[in-house]
């Protein structure tokens, strides 16, 4: 099984994908921004960073690099595509996912231990979820706050595509509380905060069992790897 | 455009034409001796590159013959065992087992903070790692320690806002956690705010590279950003005189940062050092193309010749001059030999970095530039980079220290009650000063790349270095300006000592120290006099303590005011020393917050009256004199050897010996207690009566005394007795004064019989801790 993690000028945390792909159980394949050769991969890894540094907008320009084009041909034939923090961006602008985030409410970057209620576990990203789990993984961004037209909103909300719910507080003051969303589909899902960097106890964020001992955001990569062995 | 170039010929043909090297800050004897030197008068590009390069800021003038005396000096062979690379490169290197290699050093960036806070913070971070990149290193974490005007000053929240976002912004489009730092608010600090950056590479054995330029014929390649007009600083007044009307107007001296072009150079030098295509790489900072262009060469005992039309510019009106002392951030230079060239081209080309060949490397030991065939400078690159003046300053102890230190805390009021007790600890935990630091932290990524084992508010950073055994690092900076005031010598000794502690308490053996040395005015003898001991004593310290320094920084003129020789005329001196350890498995590292409930918990070290220069005297009475607790190296030396037998003890099923572990310092037990209750939110329950009785203080003095070598630590009932048997051996006091568990801090005083009101401080945990995270949200947002 392998998973693909897309590297743009400007990403920062593709190690740290790979890890955690690699700590799921399945083989981490590298794909490099200016090439469209997705090298046979069974889904595809977006992580966070500042493409292109964030010029223009974030994400911007990174939907239009060659990479791009083939992940949206194969997202919408099917491919599980997780897009995190700057890939959530990136997918919001290259059309995979609906709305846009902008600036954080309280106009400054924020780094925190987050708490996410697991709204929908059918997605290829999500399976390992129990239903309405509340889970914690880490969040940093500046520019996280979920905003769509009142249309989109609805769509999403009425078919069940809000993946995931900011629990406890808004961190950034998104639309509905929304922190990850999917596409009609299932198989693309985006989300704020960072399922890669809770994968692994002592490197991961608080939990009971002590101040980083959590490890929620593995169940993402098993998820898919479950998804497409089914599939 | 048509350029007039005042040529190398020109100069030895008019010997006599007035050179405005006064206006460049240089002194009428420095600027005699660089004619001596060249046997002529410099040209305009000389003279430009003099005055930057003899700076106090790049030639340590000042400071030179005293780091000499004391850190060339006092470092020890055996001081040297763990150190691969020492002082005078980009940065020290440090072996730390398995292969493995680490550099690190915190650098200022004082002065730009004050003017553009939030780019002279993030091309502070920029600079340092690029620092980090040029030995050779990935970049795999920072640290800040910052220091600001009072909090209540009207000018404070715009350096702050602008602070915390420039270094946030610039390290966390890095990639780089940030794993800790300081940040303190003082009125000294009012005009001049304290702006140090730490930067952590690491890397193995074989991959150091030294900034040497060697092999002649070897080509000297430019990459990263365009040359621009930022920074130009004083290069803009020759262009004045030298040039015609209609010039674009001068840049704002304060450079201006691309964090983004910065990522990318450090993966695209991270895979020229791999492929083994380049022979240096020297980042550019200070003085632009003219400190890197006679580092290189006078390092290499080589010379350099250079055509400065090739530099790719962003602004094509850039004079000669110029384009030599442009501070343009995210730009390195390389030696690369010719064959390697096409190599070294499509790695730069693969990460869209532009490169130009400027030069090559020459054996003569000259440094010769020409612009479109103009030959504008001529010089011995040693003279420019190395063999910079140096003074000997007047330095003498202040009138005033001796009322300083005669004005101790003795005749303050004492404390009569349960209630009292209590105002002092809950104002002190919400001062400033002393509140959670999560407003300035939660800007910073701390977990990205993932091998972030602990970080602020912990007493140490930790990092993973090896994923396959665990093995990594702790870093830890401290300075305490106000002891350092009182007593400059001892001060330093003090931010070593904690810095020390603080890496033992984590669980970590410390290895190697960075410095950066925060002071005045060196030409007032009272702040040079403050350097030279906070100098002596740092030396002295890592003599003492067998680790050495590797590298760092000194930072001077940190004086806002014209008057010299009053109490205030500088900063209080802040020696920021930062001590880097060695962990075998960061898993391990002891947290600072309380993790269980039931657990017992022992205060290790002796509790003396030692009050004056502490967070009371200054919080409660605004009051700051008298003697600083007193600083034994040896006893810090035996606490550490405690801490990390406690920390390896094999105990088999009955686990770890120390579940957390926060030394005492700023705000003394009290405020030890108040975070490691609030950081996890476990509560506990103290009786000072057997320290009181122990140490022979009141309970005030065992809450709010300052003395050091003093570590809290969280065990498991069951293994006292390791802790005790530890602490006796290595003839460490330890006493256990609590309990671990429920929502309350509890602290029986000892001399509840003579008092009136009730007989216990009680907080709840959950109520302070939320009070003291919103003390700096209810400031600055």
């Amino acid at each position: 099984m392998k998973i693909g993690v897309v590297t743009f000028p400007g990403t920062l945390d593709d190690d740290d994908a790979a890890r955690a792909i690699r700590l799921a159980g399945a083989d981490p394949v590298s794909l490099w921004h200016a090439s469209d050769d997705l090298r046979a991969v069974d889904a595809v890894v977006l992580p966070g960073g500042f493409s292109y540094g964030d010029y223009l907008r974030c994400g911007a320009i990174a939907a239009l690099a060659p990479v791009m084009n083939s992940v949206v041909s194969a997202a919408n034939a099917g491919l599980p595509v997780l897009g995190i923090c700057n890939g959530f961006q990136v997918l919001c602008e290259s059309h995979l996912l609906p709305g846009a985030l902008i600036r954080n409410s309280q106009q400054r970057f924020v780094c925190r231990d987050q708490d996410l209620v697991v709204v929908n576990n059918s997605t290829a990203w999500t399976r390992d979820f129990g239903e309405n789990e509340t889970i914690t993984i880490p969040l940093k961004n500046g520019e996280g706050n979920f905003q769509a037209t009142a249309d989109a909103v609805a769509e999403l909300e009425g078919e069940g595509r809000v993946v995931f719910r900011y629990a406890g507080l808004n961190p950034n003051g998104s639309m509905n509380d929304i922190a990850g969303i999917t596409n009609a589909r299932g198989n693309v899902v985006g989300l704020m905060p960072h399922p890669e960097h809770a994968v692994e106890a002592g490197f991961g964020v608080r939990s009971a069992d002590g101040p980083r001992a959590g490890t929620d955001g593995l169940r993402f990569f098993t998820s898919v790897l479950t998804s497409t062995l089914a599939a | 455009m048509e350029q007039s170039y005042d040529t190398i010929a020109d100069a030895a043909a008019t010997p006599d034409q007035q050179m405005p090297f006064a206006e460049l800050g240089l002194k009428p004897e420095e600027y005699e001796r660089i004619c001596g030197l060249l046997s002529r008068r410099p040209t305009n590009a000389e003279l430009a590159m003099y005055s930057v390069m003899w700076s106090e800021h790049c030639s340590y003038k000042s400071s030179k013959k005293h780091l000499k005396e004391q850190f060339g000096a006092k470092t020890t062979d055996a001081m040297r065992e763990h150190l691969l690379v020492g002082m005078g490169q980009n940065a020290g290197v440090v072996d730390i087992g398995d292969g493995w290699a680490v550099t690190f050093k915190v650098e200022s960036h004082n002065h730009p903070s004050f003017v553009e806070p939030y780019q002279g913070a993030a091309t502070g971070v920029g600079g340092i790692v690029r620092d980090i990149i040029a030995m050779g290193a990935r970049p795999v974490a920072v640290m800040d320690q910052l220091r600001f005007g009072a909090v209540d000053h009207p000018d404070t929240a715009r350096v702050v806002h602008g602070v915390v976002g420039g270094v946030g912004g610039y390290g966390n489009c890095l990639g780089l956690p940030n794993i800790g730092g300081e940040a303190e608010f003082d009125p000294s600090y009012q005009g001049n705010p304290l702006v140090n950056a730490l930067c952590i590479g690491v890397m193995r054995h074989e991959d150091i590279h030294l900034a040497n330029a060697e092999g002649v014929g070897n080509l000297v390649v430019l990459f990263g950003a365009r040359t621009g007009g930022d920074g130009i600083g004083g290069a803009s007044i020759l262009a004045s005189e030298t040039f015609e009307e209609g010039m674009p107007t001068k840049r704002p001296s304060v450079q201006v940062g691309d964090p983004f072009m910065e990522k990318v150079l450090i993966e695209c030098c991270l895979e020229l050092f791999h492929a083994g295509v380049v022979e240096a790489i020297q980042d550019l900072g200070a003085a632009g193309i003219s400190c890197a262009t006679s580092e290189l060469a006078a390092n290499g005992g080589t010379g350099m010749h250079v055509d400065l039309e090739k530099v790719l510019l962003r602004d094509p009106t850039l004079t000669a001059g110029e384009i030599l002392m442009s501070e343009s951030q995210e730009r390195m230079m390389a030696i690369v030999t010719p064959a390697q060239l096409d190599a070294f081209m499509a790695i730069t080309t693969k990460w869209d970095v532009e490169t130009a060949v400027i030069g090559e490397v020459t054996g003569d030991a000259r440094l010769v530039i020409d612009h479109h065939g103009q030959r504008i400078v001529d010089v011995d690159p040693a003279t420019v980079a190395i063999d910079s003046p140096v003074y000997d300053r007047p330095h003498a102890r202040p009138t005033w220290q001796d009322d300083l230190v005669e004005n101790g805390t003795g005749d303050l009021e004492s404390v009569k009650s349960v209630e009292e007790l209590m105002e002092l600890i809950r104002r002190i935990a919400l001062d400033p000063n002393e509140a959670g630091k999560g407003w300035i932290t939660d800007q910073y990524d701390r977990f990205v790349r993932g091998n972030t084992a602990l970080s602020q508010p912990d007493d140490a950073g930790v990092i993973r270095v090896d994923e396959s055994t665990g093995r990594g690092i702790a870093l830890s900076s401290d300075a305490n300006g106000w002891y350092t005031k009182l007593n400059p010598y001892e001060g330093a000794r003090q931010a070593l000592a904690e810095s020390y502690r603080n890496v033992c308490t984590v669980g970590a053996k410390p290895l190697a120290v960075t410095d950066c040395l925060n002071f005045g005015n060196p030409e007032d003898p009272d702040a040079m006099w403050q350097l030279v001991e906070a100098m002596k004593g740092l030396a002295d310290g890592c003599q003492e303590m067998g680790i050495p320094v590797t590298g760092g920084n000194v930072s001077l003129y940190n004086s806002s005011g014209t008057v010299k020789g009053q109490p205030d005329s500088s900063i209080n001196p802040t020696p920021v020393v930062g001590v880097l350890g060695v962990m075998e498995d960061v898993r391990k590292a002891a947290p600072s917050g309380f993790q269980r409930e039931d657990s017992a918990v022992v205060l290790l070290g002796k509790t003396y009256e030692e009050l004056d220069g502490s967070a009371w005297a200054r919080i409660v009475h605004d009051h700051l004199g008298g003697v600083p607790p007193r600083v034994d190296l040896d006893e810090e030396m035996a606490l550490g050897r405690v801490l990390l037998a406690l920390h390896g003890a094999e105990t088999g099923e009955l686990g770890r010996v120390i579940e957390s572990a926060h030394d005492l310092s700023s705000g003394g037990l009290a405020q030890a207690l108040v975070e490691m209750t609030g950081n996890a939110g476990i509560g506990g329950a103290f009786d000072l009566r057997p320290l009181c009785d122990r140490d022979g203080i009141d309970s005030f003095t065992a809450l709010f005394s300052e003395s050091q070598a003093r570590v809290l630590l969280e065990v498991p009932e069951g293994l006292l007795e390791v802790v005790y048997a530890a602490a006796a051996a290595e003839g460490i006091e330890a006493l256990r004064i609590g309990t671990t568990g429920g929502e309350l801090l509890a602290i029986s005083p000892a001399e509840t019989a003579g008092w009136s009101g009730s007989d216990t401080i009680l907080f709840d945990v959950q109520e302070l801790s939320s009070q003291s995270d919103s003390v700096l949200h209810g400031i600055f947002d």
